[in-house]
Protein backbone atom coordinates (compact mmCIF):
# COMPACT_ATOMS: atom_id res chain seq x y z
CA UNK A 1 0.00 0.00 0.00
CA UNK A 2 3.29 2.31 0.50
CA UNK A 3 5.40 3.00 -2.13
CA UNK A 4 2.94 2.71 -5.10
CA UNK A 5 4.44 2.92 -8.46
CA UNK A 6 7.71 2.84 -6.82
CA UNK A 7 8.92 -0.39 -8.93
CA UNK A 8 7.74 1.60 -12.44
CA UNK A 9 9.89 4.94 -10.50
CA UNK A 10 13.07 3.14 -10.00
CA UNK A 11 13.32 1.27 -13.50
CA UNK A 12 12.75 4.81 -14.80
CA UNK A 13 15.51 5.88 -12.86
CA UNK A 14 17.65 3.16 -13.89
CA UNK A 15 16.87 3.64 -17.86
CA UNK A 16 17.78 7.42 -17.65
CA UNK A 17 21.04 7.36 -15.11
CA UNK A 18 21.50 3.97 -17.98
CA UNK A 19 21.51 6.81 -20.80
CA UNK A 20 22.85 9.95 -19.62
CA UNK A 21 26.18 8.29 -18.38
CA UNK A 22 26.42 6.47 -22.08
CA UNK A 23 25.10 9.81 -23.74
CA UNK A 24 27.94 11.69 -21.96
CA UNK A 25 30.72 9.59 -22.45
CA UNK A 26 29.96 7.67 -26.37
CA UNK A 27 27.69 10.83 -27.28
CA UNK A 28 28.74 14.27 -26.32
CA UNK A 29 31.26 16.09 -27.81
CA UNK A 30 34.93 16.63 -25.81
CA UNK A 31 35.71 20.01 -24.97
CA UNK A 32 37.99 22.00 -26.69
CA UNK A 33 39.78 23.36 -24.35
CA UNK A 34 39.07 21.11 -21.21
CA UNK A 35 39.17 18.28 -22.99
CA UNK A 36 37.42 14.90 -21.22
CA UNK A 37 37.25 16.07 -17.76
CA UNK A 38 34.62 18.57 -18.92
CA UNK A 39 32.24 15.87 -18.78
CA UNK A 40 31.85 15.80 -15.35
CA UNK A 41 29.89 19.18 -15.69
CA UNK A 42 26.99 16.73 -16.93
CA UNK A 43 26.85 15.51 -13.10
CA UNK A 44 28.08 18.69 -11.38
CA UNK A 45 25.64 21.09 -12.82
CA UNK A 46 22.80 18.88 -12.68
CA UNK A 47 22.83 18.27 -8.93
CA UNK A 48 23.73 21.39 -8.62
CA UNK A 49 20.47 22.74 -9.70
CA UNK A 50 18.18 19.76 -8.42
CA UNK A 51 19.84 21.06 -5.02
CA UNK A 52 18.64 24.08 -5.03
CA UNK A 53 15.28 23.23 -6.09
CA UNK A 54 14.99 20.87 -4.07
CA UNK A 55 15.36 23.17 -0.72
CA UNK A 56 12.80 25.73 -1.81
CA UNK A 57 10.62 22.87 -2.78
CA UNK A 58 11.40 21.44 0.68
CA UNK A 59 10.75 24.97 2.20
CA UNK A 60 7.00 24.87 0.20
CA UNK A 61 6.64 21.58 2.04
CA UNK A 62 7.43 23.25 5.36
CA UNK A 63 5.34 26.25 4.57
CA UNK A 64 2.05 23.72 3.85
CA UNK A 65 3.04 22.20 7.44
CA UNK A 66 2.62 25.67 9.08
CA UNK A 67 -0.57 26.38 7.86
CA UNK A 68 -2.09 22.97 7.53
CA UNK A 69 -0.71 21.46 10.54
CA UNK A 70 -0.74 18.18 8.91
CA UNK A 71 2.73 16.72 10.40
CA UNK A 72 2.39 14.42 6.73
CA UNK A 73 3.70 17.59 5.64
CA UNK A 74 6.41 18.02 7.63
CA UNK A 75 7.90 14.20 6.74
CA UNK A 76 7.76 15.41 3.20
CA UNK A 77 9.69 18.59 4.08
CA UNK A 78 12.12 16.56 6.14
CA UNK A 79 12.67 13.65 3.55
CA UNK A 80 13.19 16.45 0.77
CA UNK A 81 15.96 18.59 3.00
CA UNK A 82 17.55 15.36 3.96
CA UNK A 83 18.12 13.78 0.22
CA UNK A 84 19.09 17.50 -1.11
CA UNK A 85 21.35 17.59 1.40
CA UNK A 86 23.12 14.38 0.52
CA UNK A 87 22.87 16.27 -3.25
CA UNK A 88 24.74 19.28 -2.29
CA UNK A 89 27.54 16.81 -0.52
CA UNK A 90 27.85 15.48 -4.17
CA UNK A 91 27.64 18.56 -5.61
CA UNK A 92 30.69 20.07 -3.48
CA UNK A 93 32.99 17.24 -4.66
CA UNK A 94 32.48 16.84 -7.96
CA UNK A 95 33.10 20.77 -7.97
CA UNK A 96 36.05 20.68 -6.07
CA UNK A 97 36.86 17.52 -8.39
CA UNK A 98 35.51 20.10 -11.27
CA UNK A 99 37.91 23.00 -10.07
CA UNK A 100 40.80 21.32 -9.43
CA UNK A 101 41.03 19.51 -13.24
CA UNK A 102 39.98 22.62 -15.35
CA UNK A 103 42.12 25.38 -12.31
CA UNK A 104 44.44 23.07 -10.57
CA UNK A 105 43.01 24.02 -7.53
CA UNK A 106 41.01 22.13 -5.17
CA UNK A 107 39.04 25.44 -4.14
CA UNK A 108 38.01 28.51 -6.20
CA UNK A 109 36.40 31.30 -4.92
CA UNK A 110 35.33 32.80 -8.52
CA UNK A 111 33.05 30.31 -8.64
CA UNK A 112 29.63 31.42 -7.41
CA UNK A 113 27.89 28.25 -7.76
CA UNK A 114 30.93 26.44 -5.50
CA UNK A 115 30.79 29.24 -2.57
CA UNK A 116 26.72 29.83 -2.35
CA UNK A 117 26.75 25.46 -2.44
CA UNK A 118 29.02 25.93 0.58
CA UNK A 119 27.47 28.08 2.21
CA UNK A 120 24.02 26.71 1.65
CA UNK A 121 25.31 23.42 3.03
CA UNK A 122 26.96 25.01 6.01
CA UNK A 123 23.13 26.32 6.86
CA UNK A 124 21.17 23.11 6.49
CA UNK A 125 23.59 20.93 8.31
CA UNK A 126 21.96 22.82 11.03
CA UNK A 127 18.74 21.14 10.16
CA UNK A 128 18.99 17.90 12.06
CA UNK A 129 21.09 19.47 14.94
CA UNK A 130 18.17 21.96 15.29
CA UNK A 131 15.56 18.98 15.18
CA UNK A 132 17.47 17.21 17.52
CA UNK A 133 17.52 19.27 19.63
CA UNK A 134 13.89 19.97 20.10
CA UNK A 135 12.32 16.76 22.49
CA UNK A 136 7.82 17.66 21.59
CA UNK A 137 7.70 16.26 18.16
CA UNK A 138 4.90 18.72 17.68
CA UNK A 139 6.93 21.52 18.38
CA UNK A 140 9.71 19.89 16.64
CA UNK A 141 7.98 19.60 13.54
CA UNK A 142 6.65 23.63 13.60
CA UNK A 143 10.03 25.10 14.58
CA UNK A 144 11.78 23.00 11.68
CA UNK A 145 9.36 24.17 9.72
CA UNK A 146 10.02 27.57 10.22
CA UNK A 147 13.62 27.01 9.27
CA UNK A 148 12.47 25.27 6.18
CA UNK A 149 10.70 28.11 5.06
CA UNK A 150 13.58 30.87 6.17
CA UNK A 151 16.15 28.85 4.82
CA UNK A 152 14.26 28.19 1.04
CA UNK A 153 13.67 31.66 1.02
CA UNK A 154 17.75 32.26 1.81
CA UNK A 155 19.07 29.94 -0.82
CA UNK A 156 17.99 31.79 -3.95
CA UNK A 157 19.24 35.22 -2.24
CA UNK A 158 22.60 34.00 -0.89
CA UNK A 159 23.01 32.85 -4.98
CA UNK A 160 22.72 36.35 -5.72
CA UNK A 161 24.76 38.02 -3.80
CA UNK A 162 27.18 35.56 -4.02
CA UNK A 163 27.11 35.64 -7.78
CA UNK A 164 27.62 39.42 -7.67
CA UNK A 165 30.30 39.69 -5.14
CA UNK A 166 32.67 37.39 -7.76
CA UNK A 167 34.72 38.02 -10.53
CA UNK A 168 33.38 37.15 -13.70
CA UNK A 169 36.57 34.29 -14.71
CA UNK A 170 33.72 31.42 -14.44
CA UNK A 171 32.80 30.35 -17.82
CA UNK A 172 29.10 31.30 -17.71
CA UNK A 173 27.47 28.16 -19.60
CA UNK A 174 24.15 29.25 -20.37
CA UNK A 175 24.15 33.61 -20.17
CA UNK A 176 26.96 33.81 -22.67
CA UNK A 177 26.17 36.46 -25.93
CA UNK A 178 27.61 34.13 -27.97
CA UNK A 179 25.10 31.10 -27.73
CA UNK A 180 25.94 29.05 -24.92
CA UNK A 181 26.49 25.12 -25.14
CA UNK A 182 25.77 23.86 -28.58
CA UNK A 183 23.21 21.39 -29.79
CA UNK A 184 24.32 18.26 -28.97
CA UNK A 185 26.00 18.96 -25.38
CA UNK A 186 22.57 20.94 -24.65
CA UNK A 187 20.71 17.67 -25.30
CA UNK A 188 22.72 15.43 -23.14
CA UNK A 189 22.97 18.00 -20.42
CA UNK A 190 18.83 18.12 -20.27
CA UNK A 191 18.52 14.29 -20.35
CA UNK A 192 21.31 14.45 -17.48
CA UNK A 193 18.61 17.18 -15.78
CA UNK A 194 16.14 14.94 -16.12
CA UNK A 195 17.69 11.34 -14.58
CA UNK A 196 19.15 13.71 -11.95
CA UNK A 197 15.71 15.11 -11.13
CA UNK A 198 14.47 11.14 -11.30
CA UNK A 199 17.30 9.80 -8.94
CA UNK A 200 15.88 12.38 -6.22
CA UNK A 201 12.32 11.87 -6.56
CA UNK A 202 12.86 8.05 -6.55
CA UNK A 203 14.91 8.13 -3.46
CA UNK A 204 13.07 10.26 -1.99
CA UNK A 205 9.45 8.05 -2.46
CA UNK A 206 11.89 5.53 -0.86
CA UNK A 207 12.65 7.10 2.34
CA UNK A 208 9.34 7.89 2.98
CA UNK A 209 7.90 4.41 1.97
CA UNK A 210 10.16 3.23 4.76
CA UNK A 211 9.43 5.72 7.25
CA UNK A 212 5.59 4.75 6.71
CA UNK A 213 6.08 0.64 6.34
CA UNK A 214 8.08 1.62 10.09
CA UNK A 215 5.22 2.88 11.78
CA UNK A 216 2.82 0.94 10.72
CA UNK A 217 4.79 -1.99 11.95
CA UNK A 218 5.21 -0.44 14.97
CA UNK A 219 1.33 -0.31 15.09
CA UNK A 220 0.60 -3.51 14.15
CA UNK A 221 3.15 -4.73 16.67
CA UNK A 222 1.82 -3.14 19.28
CA UNK A 223 -1.96 -4.40 18.51
CA UNK A 224 -0.82 -7.88 18.21
CA UNK A 225 1.82 -8.11 20.89
CA UNK A 226 0.78 -5.35 23.96
CA UNK A 227 2.26 -1.93 24.52
CA UNK A 228 5.08 -3.47 26.10
CA UNK A 229 6.33 -5.21 23.57
CA UNK A 230 7.66 -2.15 21.25
CA UNK A 231 10.18 -0.09 22.05
CA UNK A 232 9.43 3.54 22.82
CA UNK A 233 10.35 5.85 20.59
CA UNK A 234 13.75 7.64 21.87
CA UNK A 235 14.44 11.71 21.07
CA UNK A 236 15.39 11.18 17.02
CA UNK A 237 15.94 14.21 14.51
CA UNK A 238 13.95 12.62 12.04
CA UNK A 239 9.64 13.25 12.54
CA UNK A 240 8.19 10.84 14.10
CA UNK A 241 3.94 10.35 13.28
CA UNK A 242 2.20 8.49 15.52
CA UNK A 243 0.53 4.91 13.82
CA UNK A 244 -2.64 5.87 15.06
CA UNK A 245 -3.06 9.27 13.54
CA UNK A 246 -2.41 8.17 9.77
CA UNK A 247 -5.74 7.88 7.89
CA UNK B 1 -13.36 45.92 22.01
CA UNK B 2 -13.69 46.39 25.83
CA UNK B 3 -16.28 48.45 27.32
CA UNK B 4 -14.38 51.39 28.06
CA UNK B 5 -13.23 51.66 24.46
CA UNK B 6 -16.79 51.80 23.23
CA UNK B 7 -17.90 54.74 25.86
CA UNK B 8 -14.73 56.65 24.86
CA UNK B 9 -13.38 55.92 21.87
CA UNK B 10 -9.63 56.80 21.27
CA UNK B 11 -8.01 56.41 18.23
CA UNK B 12 -6.41 53.06 17.82
CA UNK B 13 -2.86 52.71 18.47
CA UNK B 14 -1.46 49.09 17.31
CA UNK B 15 2.38 49.76 18.14
CA UNK B 16 1.82 50.40 21.64
CA UNK B 17 2.38 46.63 22.86
CA UNK B 18 5.55 47.36 20.45
CA UNK B 19 6.25 50.47 22.59
CA UNK B 20 5.50 49.07 25.88
CA UNK B 21 7.95 45.78 25.16
CA UNK B 22 11.18 47.75 23.34
CA UNK B 23 10.42 50.22 26.85
CA UNK B 24 10.71 46.95 29.33
CA UNK B 25 14.27 45.43 27.75
CA UNK B 26 15.91 48.95 27.58
CA UNK B 27 14.59 49.60 30.78
CA UNK B 28 15.98 45.80 32.04
CA UNK B 29 19.50 46.72 29.81
CA UNK B 30 19.23 49.63 32.39
CA UNK B 31 19.06 48.69 35.30
CA UNK B 32 21.66 45.32 34.89
CA UNK B 33 23.88 46.11 32.15
CA UNK B 34 23.93 42.61 30.50
CA UNK B 35 24.42 42.49 27.00
CA UNK B 36 25.70 45.91 25.84
CA UNK B 37 28.88 45.57 28.31
CA UNK B 38 29.46 42.51 26.93
CA UNK B 39 29.26 42.81 23.39
CA UNK B 40 31.42 46.27 23.71
CA UNK B 41 34.18 44.20 25.87
CA UNK B 42 34.04 40.96 23.55
CA UNK B 43 34.50 43.72 20.23
CA UNK B 44 37.79 45.68 21.62
CA UNK B 45 39.28 42.13 22.62
CA UNK B 46 38.81 41.22 19.07
CA UNK B 47 40.23 44.06 17.80
CA UNK B 48 43.66 43.51 20.36
CA UNK B 49 43.71 39.95 18.97
CA UNK B 50 43.66 40.91 15.11
CA UNK B 51 46.54 43.36 15.91
CA UNK B 52 48.66 40.15 17.43
CA UNK B 53 46.60 37.96 14.90
CA UNK B 54 47.42 39.96 11.61
CA UNK B 55 50.60 41.10 13.03
CA UNK B 56 49.94 44.46 11.47
CA UNK B 57 49.48 48.22 13.54
CA UNK B 58 47.07 49.46 10.89
CA UNK B 59 44.63 47.93 8.40
CA UNK B 60 42.90 49.57 5.79
CA UNK B 61 40.52 48.85 2.72
CA UNK B 62 39.02 45.93 2.56
CA UNK B 63 41.04 44.19 5.52
CA UNK B 64 39.55 46.74 7.76
CA UNK B 65 35.92 46.41 6.67
CA UNK B 66 36.42 42.74 6.86
CA UNK B 67 38.05 43.35 10.53
CA UNK B 68 35.52 45.51 11.52
CA UNK B 69 32.22 44.24 10.30
CA UNK B 70 33.31 40.54 11.49
CA UNK B 71 34.23 41.59 14.59
CA UNK B 72 30.88 43.08 14.85
CA UNK B 73 29.15 40.28 13.38
CA UNK B 74 30.03 38.01 16.30
CA UNK B 75 29.68 40.28 18.85
CA UNK B 76 25.97 40.25 17.75
CA UNK B 77 26.14 36.91 18.51
CA UNK B 78 26.82 37.49 22.00
CA UNK B 79 23.70 39.54 22.36
CA UNK B 80 21.47 37.42 20.30
CA UNK B 81 22.28 34.33 22.36
CA UNK B 82 20.66 36.60 24.96
CA UNK B 83 17.86 38.37 23.59
CA UNK B 84 15.04 35.91 24.83
CA UNK B 85 16.52 34.76 27.94
CA UNK B 86 14.75 36.51 30.38
CA UNK B 87 11.65 36.13 28.24
CA UNK B 88 12.51 32.20 28.65
CA UNK B 89 13.20 32.03 32.89
CA UNK B 90 10.72 34.51 33.89
CA UNK B 91 7.87 33.51 31.88
CA UNK B 92 7.77 36.71 29.63
CA UNK B 93 6.21 34.46 26.86
CA UNK B 94 3.17 33.10 28.71
CA UNK B 95 2.50 37.10 29.17
CA UNK B 96 2.73 38.06 26.01
CA UNK B 97 0.72 34.61 25.23
CA UNK B 98 -2.37 35.56 27.06
CA UNK B 99 -2.46 39.26 26.63
CA UNK B 100 -4.70 40.30 23.90
CA UNK B 101 -2.24 41.85 21.11
CA UNK B 102 -0.14 40.90 17.94
CA UNK B 103 2.75 38.43 18.58
CA UNK B 104 4.46 40.13 15.83
CA UNK B 105 4.87 43.19 18.52
CA UNK B 106 7.42 40.91 20.51
CA UNK B 107 9.59 40.44 17.38
CA UNK B 108 9.74 43.71 16.41
CA UNK B 109 10.17 45.08 20.16
CA UNK B 110 13.01 42.59 20.24
CA UNK B 111 14.59 43.87 16.85
CA UNK B 112 14.52 47.40 18.05
CA UNK B 113 16.22 46.84 21.38
CA UNK B 114 18.93 44.50 19.77
CA UNK B 115 19.42 47.32 16.79
CA UNK B 116 19.46 50.00 19.72
CA UNK B 117 22.17 47.85 21.63
CA UNK B 118 24.46 47.26 18.40
CA UNK B 119 24.12 51.22 17.73
CA UNK B 120 25.30 51.84 21.42
CA UNK B 121 28.05 49.05 21.32
CA UNK B 122 29.15 50.82 17.95
CA UNK B 123 29.33 53.96 19.43
CA UNK B 124 32.28 53.47 21.26
CA UNK B 125 33.52 50.70 19.09
CA UNK B 126 33.77 52.01 15.65
CA UNK B 127 35.89 55.13 17.80
CA UNK B 128 38.11 52.27 19.58
CA UNK B 129 38.19 50.53 16.25
CA UNK B 130 39.66 53.77 14.50
CA UNK B 131 42.04 54.78 16.93
CA UNK B 132 43.72 51.01 17.83
CA UNK B 133 43.71 49.49 13.75
CA UNK B 134 42.38 51.92 11.21
CA UNK B 135 45.30 53.37 8.93
CA UNK B 136 43.06 56.14 7.10
CA UNK B 137 41.20 58.89 8.68
CA UNK B 138 37.74 57.70 8.47
CA UNK B 139 36.47 61.77 8.91
CA UNK B 140 35.43 61.68 5.53
CA UNK B 141 33.78 59.44 4.91
CA UNK B 142 31.61 59.22 8.45
CA UNK B 143 28.43 59.59 6.37
CA UNK B 144 28.82 56.80 4.45
CA UNK B 145 30.14 54.55 7.47
CA UNK B 146 26.95 55.40 9.64
CA UNK B 147 24.17 54.42 6.62
CA UNK B 148 26.01 51.16 6.22
CA UNK B 149 26.30 50.20 9.74
CA UNK B 150 22.42 51.08 9.78
CA UNK B 151 21.84 49.02 7.33
CA UNK B 152 24.03 45.85 8.77
CA UNK B 153 22.78 46.35 12.38
CA UNK B 154 19.18 46.12 10.94
CA UNK B 155 20.21 43.09 9.05
CA UNK B 156 22.02 41.30 12.64
CA UNK B 157 18.68 42.63 14.31
CA UNK B 158 16.05 40.94 12.36
CA UNK B 159 17.93 38.01 11.29
CA UNK B 160 18.77 37.58 15.01
CA UNK B 161 15.72 37.89 16.64
CA UNK B 162 14.53 35.45 14.75
CA UNK B 163 17.47 33.30 14.80
CA UNK B 164 17.06 34.09 18.77
CA UNK B 165 13.28 32.86 18.63
CA UNK B 166 13.79 29.57 16.96
CA UNK B 167 16.63 28.48 19.19
CA UNK B 168 15.83 29.71 22.46
CA UNK B 169 13.64 26.44 23.86
CA UNK B 170 16.20 24.17 22.35
CA UNK B 171 18.24 22.27 24.04
CA UNK B 172 21.67 23.37 22.58
CA UNK B 173 20.60 27.01 22.46
CA UNK B 174 24.33 28.66 22.50
CA UNK B 175 25.24 26.29 19.45
CA UNK B 176 22.36 26.54 17.46
CA UNK B 177 22.34 30.67 17.23
CA UNK B 178 25.97 30.68 16.18
CA UNK B 179 25.39 27.97 13.18
CA UNK B 180 21.60 29.17 11.98
CA UNK B 181 23.01 32.68 12.33
CA UNK B 182 26.40 33.22 10.74
CA UNK B 183 25.37 31.42 7.52
CA UNK B 184 21.80 33.41 7.14
CA UNK B 185 24.59 36.42 7.57
CA UNK B 186 27.10 35.85 5.11
CA UNK B 187 24.81 37.83 2.25
CA UNK B 188 24.83 40.92 4.53
CA UNK B 189 28.57 40.47 5.36
CA UNK B 190 29.31 40.20 1.85
CA UNK B 191 27.73 44.14 1.06
CA UNK B 192 28.51 45.36 4.08
CA UNK B 193 32.41 44.79 3.67
CA UNK B 194 31.81 45.93 0.09
CA UNK B 195 30.27 48.85 0.64
CA UNK B 196 33.00 49.50 3.69
CA UNK B 197 36.36 48.54 1.81
CA UNK B 198 36.57 51.92 -0.19
CA UNK B 199 35.15 54.14 2.91
CA UNK B 200 38.22 53.12 5.59
CA UNK B 201 40.70 52.76 2.29
CA UNK B 202 43.39 55.75 2.14
CA UNK B 203 42.04 58.46 0.01
CA UNK B 204 38.98 56.15 -0.94
CA UNK B 205 35.13 57.01 -1.70
CA UNK B 206 33.47 58.94 0.71
CA UNK B 207 30.25 57.08 0.09
CA UNK B 208 29.82 53.61 -0.64
CA UNK B 209 28.75 52.31 -4.27
CA UNK B 210 24.78 51.94 -4.53
CA UNK B 211 24.72 48.48 -5.70
CA UNK B 212 25.69 46.86 -2.62
CA UNK B 213 23.92 49.19 -0.78
CA UNK B 214 20.67 48.66 -2.17
CA UNK B 215 21.53 44.74 -1.89
CA UNK B 216 21.82 45.58 1.74
CA UNK B 217 18.27 47.32 1.76
CA UNK B 218 17.15 44.45 0.06
CA UNK B 219 17.96 41.89 2.43
CA UNK B 220 16.70 43.34 5.15
CA UNK B 221 13.43 44.05 3.35
CA UNK B 222 13.33 40.69 2.73
CA UNK B 223 13.92 39.24 6.67
CA UNK B 224 11.82 41.84 7.75
CA UNK B 225 8.90 40.35 5.70
CA UNK B 226 10.23 36.63 6.20
CA UNK B 227 10.38 37.15 9.65
CA UNK B 228 7.02 39.15 10.23
CA UNK B 229 5.15 35.94 8.16
CA UNK B 230 6.71 33.27 10.58
CA UNK B 231 7.50 34.33 14.10
CA UNK B 232 3.63 33.60 15.07
CA UNK B 233 4.40 29.94 14.56
CA UNK B 234 7.59 30.26 17.38
CA UNK B 235 5.17 31.35 19.57
CA UNK B 236 2.03 29.08 18.99
CA UNK B 237 1.96 26.78 22.18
Amino acid sequence: MYGKGLRALTLATLIALTATFALVVFYAPNDADQGFIQKIFYVHVPVAIITLVAYVVGGIFAYRQLRTDDRRWDVRSYVVIHIALIFNVVGLLTGAIWAKASWGHWWVWDEPTLVSFLIVFLLYATYQPLRFSIEDPERQARYASVFAVIAGAFVPLNFMAVRMATSLVHPRTFATADGGLPGEMMFVFLVSIVAMGLLFWTLVKYEIAQKNVTWQLRALRRRLLGDDAVAPIGRSAAPTIAPEARP
Amino acid sequence: MSRRDRRAPREPRPMRPTWALLRKDLLLERRAPESVPAMLLFAITTFVLFHFGLGRDAVDGSLAAGVLLVTLLFAAILGINRLFVSEQAEGGFDAVLLAPIDRTALFLAKAMALFLFLSLVELVAVPAFAVLLLGPSPWGALGGLVVVLALVNAALSLIGALVSALAIRTRARDLIVPMIGLPLLVPALIAGARCCAPLLAAGGASWPAVKWLAVLALYDLVFGLLAYAVFDFLLED
